[in-house]
């Protein structure tokens, strides 16, 4: 187990101020609830791998992105206070998906405002500087960039937007990835451009969504990697999707999963 | 969701359709793209020139008022004079009285999206007045009868040999244009001089207005702006009332910030700047600056739109957005297209028009990654689309699903109960994937996606230790 306060060395500093203890949970996402339990598991497992006393505080459901992005901020509001009152007792709150994380940081102060409650303003502020996402928690929190997994298959990465430009961490999980034994990483051409899932734009917008699922998968497939690695879920069912439809052979997988692999009771 | 099937995704759709102007705009858009890259990486405090041009932005929005009446000052100081309209028939009726006087029935004109947004071709020409557009992608859109496409690049869905043809049976008619870039302009060039040296009255557009000196700041690259602005005897300028900025240091922050956010440059080719009337030397003997609102004043309104009107069109912001490298700019119905666009036109045009557009985005944060004023485009069009939302523009069906779904998603119970349904469809794979296609919501995702394995079991069943609360 970890303790006490660690040094954290990151240039976003306000957010590193974080204890590292035995109070800190998961927040696995409705999405990855509902589609994806292994995931959970995975970065479970991961964590605990590394000594985090990690445990999933229940009754969490949904952070209220869908709902803030679509246009219906009010509607947000009521899931940002379950929220708040869910995980207000943790020190830290491990996220593995990087809009979400992207949400509670970046929206949750805005979204307490509309209420006037100051009580649930400060805790939405005081809430953003303590959720971190999964592999920014391991590498900047925990200061860990080997996770002693084994994954000896050819890989390749994409940032999804949130994880790179709102919480800037595409290092974290390149470096990581990196430090898998028989692990391949080979880059993916483009990779900054946006695969096109954007929530309820892939619906809305589906023509437009689906160009640009095709050239995601056009430059997926000339790195020739057995499979393509991100850090939310929701992206990966998109792109996963459609290189089934396209039998592609390439299969997706969130990274807890692959860094679970070889450690201890793990998989694959 | 018939409700929307209009707007952008009507017109998206048939663009999308288009593979020329999509091969065109990804060889366009990634050029600019990768200058842009190159040139704004080579400036050590490129961020703090950004949070600098985003501060004077700021700075001046905030003393409009002021500035403004500065700003007519120092240029009626200097014998310009001034017009205010409050929306777009009142800026083009003074300028068509001023035109009027001088009783020419052609005038030239530089790019200007501003009168673009009035619509002054099109009111100019209903009293038998032909504008001019002399910058070349201009022409080229005006010779097609064509719209433009691009803030900078109006002609940016057309490609050289579209080009050629089109000069061919336009402007050189009877002659045969050679295959290069310069063979083709100088068509455009013989034809413009004459028009340069014969037109009496010019309109412009402006890029900064400094209050201090009155200055007007036009930047462009051909040239042919500067000889709209000094040959003919009387310049019209017009600009919306956010284009003012206190002082001429605040001028070269954003000289700094604009050529090489738009073009790719370090610097544009030509800057023209003119105070007022110059009697002893030559220029327009009679200048008009014509300040539009327009629906501006409404957006300052707003705190959490406000920074809209920090936008310099620039538009680095569509060249990075993956969405517009789709389908282009006239899939937006607006002459104010892409990432700026889909914030802008709401609120200048309102959502019968433009009510769709704040959607047209996957919040990927690329345009607010490249605004050389910081503008956060995505958080912009959240706060637009719950703007059109409350003014009826989402339909019904989506509204009550979403309100379903705050109900279920707020109470772990229902929550709970939802997810033991969605456990039991995994023992129903087939039927699952057979009836996909007939949800209305899902029923084009899964044309080009296959429809995801539901697991049977929930997380922790292969947990040592698992969900205890914490206490
Ligand atoms: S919004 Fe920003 S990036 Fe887009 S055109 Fe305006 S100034 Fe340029």
């Amino acid at each position: 187990m970890v303790f006490g306060l660690v040094e954290v060395q990151c240039t976003d500093q306000p957010r590193c101020e974080v204890t590292v203890s035995d109070r800190t949970s998961l927040f696995i996402s409705c999405f990855n609830d509902f589609f994806y339990p292994q995931t959970i598991e995975a970065a479970t497992r991961v964590l605990r791998h590394l000594d985090v006393e990690v445990s999933i505080v229940e009754g969490q459901t949904c952070c209220g992105q869908i709902h803030y992005n679509t246009g219906y901020a009010d509607m947000a509001v009521p899931l940002v206070r379950a929220f708040i009152d869910r995980f207000k007792d943790f020190d830290a709150i491990v996220s593995i998906s990087g809009s979400c994380t992207a949400m509670v940081r970046e929206q949750y102060r805005r979204l307490a405002l509309r209420t006037h409650d100051q009580k649930l303003i400060n805790a939405a502020e005081e809430l953003s500087k303590r959720i971190f996402e999964f592999t920014d928690y391991i590498t900047k929190v925990l200061g860990i960039e080997s996770t002693g997994s084994y994954f000896p298959h050819r890989v390749t990465y994409h940032p999804t937007c949130h994880s790179l430009r709102s919480l800037n961490i595409y290092q974290s999980a390149v470096n990581l990835l990196k430090n898998v034994e028989g692990l391949e990483l080979v880059e993916l051409p483009n990779a900054e451009q946006c695969c096109g899932f954007g929530g309820t734009f892939s619906v809305k917008n589906e023509p437009v969504s689906s160009a640009m699922l095709f050239d995601k998968m056009a430059n997926i497939e000339k790195t020739g990697a057995e499979i393509l690695v991100a850090l939310d879920n929701s992206c990966l069912m998109h792109i996963g999707g459609g290189l089934k439809k396209i039998n592609s052979g390439i299969s997706v997988m969130h990274i807890a999963e692959i860094l679970a692999s070889g450690l201890d009771g793990g998989s694959s | 969701m018939e409700g929307q099937a209009k707007g952008f995704q009507g017109s998206s759709r048939q663009f999308l359709a288009n593979s020329q102007l999509r091969s065109n705009l990804r060889h366009a858009t990634s050029t600019i793209r990768n200058k842009r890259y190159q040139v704004t990486g080579e400036v050590d405090d490129w961020e703090y020139l950004r949070e600098r041009g985003r501060e004077i932005k700021d700075y001046s929005l905030a003393h409009l008022d002021q500035l403004l009446s500065q700003l007519e000052d120092s240029i009626s100081n200097k014998g310009g004079k001034v017009h205010f309209a409050v929306n777009a028939k009142q800026a083009n009726e003074i300028i068509y009285s001023i035109v009027q006087t001088h009783q020419v029935k052609e005038l030239v004109k530089v790019k200007s999206l501003t009168t673009d947004e009035i619509e002054l071709n099109r009111f100019l020409e209903d009293k038998g007045i032909h504008p001019l557009e002399t910058d070349l992608a201009e022409l080229i859109v005006q010779l097609a009868n064509d719209k433009p496409s691009h803030i900078l690049v109006p002609a940016i869905h057309k490609n050289r040999s579209e080009i050629r043809e089109l000069f061919e049976k336009t402007i050189a008619s009877g002659r045969h244009l050679g295959q290069t870039p310069a063979e083709i302009a100088e068509a455009s060039r013989l034809y413009l001089r004459e028009k340069f040296l014969s037109a009496k009255v010019a309109i412009s557009g402006v890029n900064f207005a400094v209050a201090e000196t009155g200055t007007i700041c036009v930047v462009e690259s051909e040239g042919n702006g500067r000889m709209c602005i000094t040959l003919p005897e009387v310049l019209i300028s017009v600009m919306g009332i956010e284009k003012v900025i206190p002082t001429m240091e605040d001028l070269g922050v954003m000289l700094e910030l604009l050529p090489r956010s738009s073009t790719g440059e370090r610097m544009n080719p030509y800057t023209s700047m003119w105070s007022g009337l110059y009697p002893d030397n030559d220029g327009p003997k009679e200048f008009h600056l014509v300040v539009l609102d327009n629906g501006r004043t409404k957006v300052l309104r707003d705190p959490s739109s406000r920074a809209t009107l920090r936008c310099i069109r620039c538009s680095a912001c569509l060249n990075v957005c993956p969405v517009y490298e789709r389908v282009g700019g006239h899939a937006y119905d607006s002459v104010y297209p892409g990432p700026i666009g889909a914030i802008l036109s709401p609120q200048l045009f309102g959502p019968s028009r433009s009510g769709t557009l704040p959607w047209a985005s996957t919040l990927c944060g690329a345009c607010y990654e490249v605004c050389p004023v910081k503008i956060d485009i995505p958080s912009i069009l959240v706060h637009q689309r719950e703007q059109m939302i409350n003014k009826a523009v989402a339909p019904r069906g989506e509204q009550v699903l979403f309100r379903v779904m705050a109900v279920v998603l707020s109470s772990p119970i229902l929550y709970g109960v939802s997810k033991s349904i969605i456990r039991s469809m995994a023992r129903y794979p087939r039927i699952v994937k057979a009836l996909a296609p007939m949800v209305p919501m899902a029923s084009q995702w899964v044309t080009t996606r296959e429809v995801p394995d539901i697991p049977s079991r929930n997380w922790g069943d292969d947990l040592g230790r698992h969900g205890e609360e914490h206490g």
